[in-house]
């Protein structure tokens, strides 16, 4: 079996019914054990006080709003190469999801800037470049809707997240490209040094894993809904010629 | 798009994706004074700006520099390893704001003092718990950030 076998729509949405409810719950669960462990049971920041608690919310927010970028890029490239309709669909449908996360990272980037740095937004390199994919998420979601041939819509976004993608990899390394910057650099990687205490690290991971799926679940749900309005769409036309 | 093979397809996209790296690598490049959000004490050193002019400064606030006492002013060195600059700022300090810790200035070079308007605090990478900090320095292990470690 290949992966292309998925593009078929009615194989997809086969496969993605019972993965909607099981993705739902285990996010679900993952996002309360986590929210719950960051938020009652780990101690204070030795310099950040409570406020360090925003990082449960802030960390997977800004990784999930740039990492449904890069699956729209990647939904995007294989529509225009193999001209997959699932393919596109997914990429049109993870653009809310994804603009929500953006609009969560950077509001409560926000909240955590006003008492520790003393300002609510800066124009850093890297707050910047966020705030220009946040626009870049706007502008393709409305380029969807104002085309009304969906194959032209469907290649004209794709060159946009093409271009919009830029941002979202200066998103992540602007403070690598820029050291002079208001904005700290990665807190967590795997080929540094440790800079999160170990009490920090393991609530952040089970809150990064459930918003993983729960971007997966919000995507399907969605893609789900595309694939139905295509083919109500289709099913209109064919009873309009009868 | 729909009219191309689709070898000549992943070739457009291929061509695509080189102009877009190198004309971000480029404008990054030629803008990246303006980019940067602050200067270093040593490239304030090296180019002195004017009085008139309003910029941003960065580095760490210098070990045992930090003068609280005289009136509202409060006055600081800000250091990069390579050079320190003084600071004068009058008003209310951010709460991450200390000796050895990252910060901010906005103001205007004047006769070699660096007046602020505006102060924001820094926060480096590192996440610790209050309880392991305080134990660790009734122990006299812990020891305070180094002012000479370059900040990023």
């Amino acid at each position: 079996m290949s992966l292309w076998s998925f593009a078929n729509p009615a194989k997809f949405m086969k496969v993605t019914a019972p993965l909607v409810p099981a993705l739902s719950g285990l996010s679900l669960l993952l996002l309360v054990i986590g929210l719950v462990w960051g938020f009652f049971f780990t101690p204070d920041d030795y310099r950040q006080g409570s406020t360090v608690k925003i990082f449960y919310l802030h960390v997977p927010a800004a990784m999930m709003a740039i990492n449904a970028w890069g699956a729209m890029l990647l939904g995007s490239l294989i529509w225009l190469i193999r001209r997959h309709h699932v393919s596109a669909l997914v990429a049109k449908a993870a653009a809310p999801v994804g603009v929500t996360m953006t609009l969560i990272a950077l509001l409560t980037g926000a909240i955590w800037g006003q008492p520790m740095w003393g300002t609510w937004w800066a124009w850093d390199p890297r707050l910047t470049s966020f705030l220009i994919l946040f626009l870049f998420y706007l502008g393709y979601m409305a380029l969807w809707t104002a085309i009304d041939d969906p194959d032209t819509a469907a290649d004209l976004t794709s060159i946009l997240c093409l271009v919009g993608s830029v941002f979202a990899v200066l998103s992540r390394y602007a403070v690598n490209f820029w050291n002079q910057g208001l904005h700290q650099g990665a807190s967590l990687s795997l080929d540094k040094e440790k800079n999160v205490a170990d009490i920090f690290f393991y609530p952040v991971l089970v809150t990064m894993a459930g918003f993983v799926l729960l971007f997966l679940a919000l995507v399907l749900v969605r893609t789900r809904t595309e694939i139905r309005l295509r083919r109500l769409h289709a099913l209109q036309l064919r009873e309009r010629m009868a | 798009m729909k009219s191309l093979k689709k070898k000549r397809r992943i070739q457009i996209i291929a061509v695509a994706v080189v102009a877009l790296t190198v004309s971000t690598g480029l404008i990054g490049y030629a803008m990246r004074d303006g980019i940067n959000f602050f200067r270093a004490p040593a490239q304030v050193l090296a180019e002195p700006p004017s009085p008139n002019e309003t910029f941003r400064i960065g580095g760490l606030v210098e070990e045992g520099s930090l003068q609280r006492g005289s009136g509202e002013t409060v006055r600081f060195k800000v250091t990069d390893g390579a050079a320190s600059i003084p600071v004068a700022f009058t008003g209310v300090l951010p709460d991450l704001f200390g000796e050895g810790e990252g910060m901010v200035g906005t103001g205007r070079y004047i006769d070699g003092t660096f007046v602020a308007s505006d102060i924001l605090a820094k926060h480096d990478e590192t996440y610790m718990p209050k309880e392991v900090i305080e134990a660790l320095k009734e122990q006299g292990v812990y020891q305070e950030a180094d002012a000479a470690v370059p900040i990023n």
